[in-house]
């Protein structure tokens, strides 16, 4: 019959009316600064850079200034400075490191393109989205010591990422101590026959 | 003065007579040239404020039902501020019910926008002048026994001309604002006003007939006493009166543009209606002349269908006859706020139909029923029964009919593009 669906409509928003007070299953939100609605495995939100030791920041950063991402990035809010010198980066290779390398957040996007260009897994997203700050110029804009976070962090917020990442820098840690191995025995090997083919200017000890 | 005689004469309980008293205590402290004024002023003060305080509350409890019609909690979170002279701070959110005064300072300090265009005289007419007319309408209800402001023998004339003279300033708001969504707006409204003008006096008309008087305070005073000590005589227990109230509950809910008649300002459509150019405490206006209007025609309602200030049961005569009025009126409110959750908005064509096609004849017929129960006032017996029948089915078949006629070929309803 006409309006028995407003009747029927009625009726569903009263049974939410009623199971609102007793039903916390049925609330669709929550009471946010209380409570927190868990973060997906994905969500991100600024970028953040990898250290590897908690400890000395700066000094163990991945980053090797290689500024793929300040040209990468859409809004440019990212500015690296390389450095002159270089200091053995996370598989001993002497690389640059940034002297100065700021993301203003004001502008950053959270597009993460940054994070997916990256080569050397340096810079990851971060899932902190509680920012603020009384001045919008100079509060917003994260100098290197802000960005960096340790790798127990970046595992502590993305588990599955991080254990792959930590994978894939571990066999290729392994394959570059293989390699200088291997470099190594050939360079040995070839001083070896090289030495065998010379003739000896020293006498063998045990002779 | 009628009422006030009788209160004074003292045979009603002191509650009843308590606002009386208490005006007429101030009202004698006053030299006597200036009594009348005063007198007259206290009412007025006295609904602006215990209306003003109700639409404070209203619009709380609107959003904070509106939360929980959707499973959500609504706002909750405005406490009391920290005065900075105050030593202590106070914790408690107060659940929130301080929000109405946070929204007040929030649109008082908000800056006024005039478009550089608009009409300034009309722009700033039209906010003043919708919440004096819809406050005019409060004059005409009796919110008790002895609390009418007006005692006027056409009561109910004067409240729908006072009433409908807001969709005036709506489309006053519209045209003066020069803006294409407004204009649009104030052209719905007006349409809107021509559709649902005549089916909510239509759906009052049969009170007039049965009470045989356009006096509010009349209406409600026959709709006092019970059947078997227990069934009250309000109008809405009767087959007319319960067919003329819901055609009255949807042709109130057209009249003061709300959901699921809110196509004057239909947010998703018109940006905002006419209320697009208005900014700060004249949108206020705006809002508060709308909750005016909704509470003024649910006391209408209250008193010509829902027994006025008539309490529900003979034992709970004790309860002082205005409480009776907020209570009934709360209920009113809160069910406008019900259906504003559940219903979505009609079309303009589909709004224009339900009311001539549906509403309108049904009102009329409906007309006929009352004038077939006021002449059979002195059935008694079996022949009462046979009168509940006839009325009933008075009711009952029209509804049926026309609802199959006009459901014909339109539901259910079948998409094209999407698949339901």
């Amino acid at each position: 019959m006409l309006g028995s669906g407003i009747l029927k409509g009625l009726a569903v928003t009263a049974k939410n009316f009623a199971g609102s007070f007793y039903d916390p299953e049925r609330m669709a939100t929550v009471q946010y600064p209380e409570e927190r609605a868990p973060l997906g495995e994905h969500y991100r939100s600024f970028p953040l850079l990898v250290c590897e030791n908690a400890a000395d920041p700066l000094g163990t950063l991945r980053c090797v200034a290689c500024t793929i991402c300040e040209k990468e990035c859409p809004p440019q809010c990212i500015y690296i400075e390389k450095s002159k010198d270089k200091k053995p980066d996370a598989t001993g290779k002497p690389q640059l490191y940034p002297v100065i390398f700021t993301i203003d957040t004001a502008v950053c996007m959270g597009c993460g393109i940054c994070a997916e260009l990256c080569p050397f897994d340096s810079i990851k997203m971060d899932k902190v989205f509680e920012v603020t700050a009384t001045n919008r110029f100079t509060g917003l804009l994260l100098e290197r010591d802000q960005l960096a976070k340790s790798n127990a962090y970046y595992h502590s917020i993305r588990p599955a990422e991080a254990a792959e990442v930590d994978a894939r820098l571990a066999a290729e840690r392994l394959a570059a101590e293989e390699k200088a191995k291997a470099a190594a025995l050939a360079k040995a090997a070839a001083a070896a026959a090289k030495a065998a083919a010379a003739p000896p200017t020293t006498p063998p000890s045990a002779a | 003065m009628s009422a006030y005689a009788m209160a004074v004469a003292g045979s009603e309980p002191f509650l009843e007579r308590a606002p009386l008293l208490l005006r007429d205590a101030f009202v004698q402290l006053l030299p006597a040239p200036t009594q009348w004024l005063v007198h007259h002023l206290i009412t007025i003060v006295a609904i602006l404020a215990v209306f003003g305080l109700f639409f404070a509350f209203t619009t709380i409890a609107e959003r904070k039902l509106l939360g929980r019609l959707q499973n959500r909690r609504g706002p909750n979170r405005t406490g009391v501020p920290q005065f900075s002279i105050l030593p202590w701070r106070f914790k408690h959110t107060l659940f929130g019910l301080s929000q109405p005064f946070a929204d007040a300072v929030k649109a008082l300090t908000k800056e006024d926008i005039v478009p550089a265009a608009a009409d300034k005289l009309l722009h700033f007419l039209a906010p003043v002048l919708v919440v004096a007319f819809s406050l005019l309408t409060f004059a005409v209800l009796p919110f008790g026994r002895n609390l009418i402001p007006v005692e006027l023998d056409s009561a109910l004339l004067y409240f729908f001309a006072a009433g409908s003279a807001t969709e005036l300033t709506i489309f006053m708001a519209g045209w003066a604002s020069r803006n294409k969504y407004s204009l649009l707006a104030a052209m719905r409204a007006l349409a809107q006003v021509i559709s649902y003008e005549l089916p909510l006096m239509l759906s009052v008309v049969p009170v007039v007939l049965v009470a045989g008087s356009l006096s509010t305070r009349e209406i409600a005073l026959a709709q006092g006493g019970w059947t078997f000590g227990i069934i009250p005589h309000w109008n809405v227990f009767t087959p007319w009166g319960f067919a003329g109230f819901l055609l009255f509950l949807v042709a109130a809910l057209a009249e003061s543009n709300r959901s699921p008649f809110d196509l004057p300002e239909a947010e998703s459509e018109l940006v905002a209606g006419h209320l697009t150019e208005y900014s700060g405490f004249k949108y206020a206006l705006f809002f508060m002349a709308e909750y005016f209007g909704l509470t003024a025609l649910s006391g209408l309602g209250i008193t010509i269908f829902l027994g006025g200030w008539q309490a529900p049961v003979p034992f709970l005569g004790f309860v002082p006859s205005y409480a009776w009025f907020m209570l009934k009126l709360v209920g009113m409110i809160g069910f406008f706020i019900w259906v504003r959750g559940t219903l979505l908005r009609l079309r303009i064509d589909q709004l224009t139909r339900l009311a001539w096609q549906f509403i309108v004849p049904l009102a009329l017929i409906n007309l006929l029923n009352a004038a077939f129960w006021s002449l059979t006032r002195d059935w008694t017996g079996a022949l009462q029964l046979v009168r509940w029948v006839i009325s009933a089915a008075i009711v009952v078949g029209p509804f049926v009919l026309l609802g199959r006629k006009l459901n014909a070929g339109r539901a259910p309803r079948t998409y094209r593009y999407a698949t339901s």
